[in-house]
């Protein structure tokens, strides 16, 4: 019997005062130690997806840590606003998502930090188009295996983490909430108030960037296609 | 609504888009039904692919057990502040 069964079987309800005005609640405990002990057991399994997600958001491990602190004891106190209980994975991370998006904009509002964070860097707009495969993609076989596989094989993911970090602020966040948190590039949009045309731009601008830093990375490493002729050969 | 067969130019444009799962389900069947069938453009859409799921795994890091035993405190707290909370 899963734990959600349970719930709805449980002859003793106990329902916090907040529940009781809100009938259409599924989320039934026993007493309050079986709310907490139903909260628990779901968090825990989740801490390091929350501070992995929190850490690629803030770069820094004690906003991260805050972060998920303050996400965390956001959603303990609106527990009774979960209606499907099956969701709460993505209902929770979408709480941390708000938790950070809000410290942003706070921080987004101080005089300092109120740069124009749609004019590309130099660096972004040269980074325009790049693509990694063009670089390492071999239209023929190699004896010694593809350059792609190679380039996965000594790529750390200490490495891809740094070049993730390494990206400006609002590209970072969009590839995070996209590939890392799987947000639609609407829900992107409704995130961070900005339109649909931007957080394309961003995700794109974003994903030159980054692979733009792994190739450098990985020419840094020893992979290079000293046998295309293509642009990054090694010298 | 009939299948439409795609130029190789016209995959890479909306490959992110097909990655990302912002195509819709016809025009994601046209773009599955090129990769199928067109080596080149199947490499290229493996090898995003497999970067793009690094990038994912990028946002699992183990958690100091600190930050557990902080929330768990909080917790704590917030329930004794609660006078909705029995005790």
């Amino acid at each position: 019997m899963t734990d959600t069964s349970q719930l709805a079987l449980t002859s003793r309800a106990w329902l916090a005062p907040r529940q009781r005005a809100n009938p259409g609640n599924v989320m039934i405990f026993h007493d309050a130690s079986h709310r907490r002990q139903w909260f628990e057991q779901r968090l825990e399994p989740l801490m390091d997806r929350l501070y992995g997600t929190a850490l690629r958001l803030t770069r820094n491990p004690d906003d991260a840590e805050d972060i998920v602190a303050d996400a965390v004891v956001r959603a303990w106190s609106q527990l009774d606003k979960l209606r499907d209980p099956e969701r709460f994975d993505a209902w929770l991370f979408h709480i941390l998502t708000n938790t950070f998006i809000s410290e942003w904009r706070r921080r987004q509002s101080r005089p300092q930090a109120a740069a124009d964070f749609d004019t590309a860097s130099p660096e972004a707009l040269d980074a325009d188009g790049f693509t990694l495969f063009q670089q390492l993609h071999q239209p023929f076989l190699l004896w010694w295996g593809s350059l792609e596989d190679q380039f996965f094989n000594i790529l750390l993911q200490e490495e891809l983490q740094e070049a993730l970090d390494a990206l400006p602020e609002p590209y970072r966040v969009a590839i995070v909430l996209v590939e890392v948190q799987g947000y639609t590039y609407e829900e992107v949009s409704g995130l961070l108030g900005i339109p649909l045309g931007t957080v394309r731009s961003r995700l794109s601008r974003a994903r030159s960037l980054l692979q733009k830093r792994l190739w450098r990375q990985a020419r840094e490493a020893g992979v290079a296609p000293d046998h295309t002729g293509k642009e990054g050969r090694q010298p | 609504m009939s299948k439409r067969d795609l130029s190789c130019e016209e995959v890479i444009e909306r490959l992110f888009d097909y990655l990302d799962r912002e195509l819709d389900h016809r025009q994601a069947a046209d773009m599955e039904r090129h990769l199928s069938r067109c080596r080149d453009c199947f490499t290229r859409a493996e090898f995003e692919k497999r970067l793009r799921a690094r990038v994912a795994a990028s946002g699992t890091v183990k958690a100091p057990p600190r930050l557990y035993r902080r929330i768990v405190n909080l917790l704590d707290r917030f329930d004794d502040d609660d006078p909705d909370m029995p005790h």
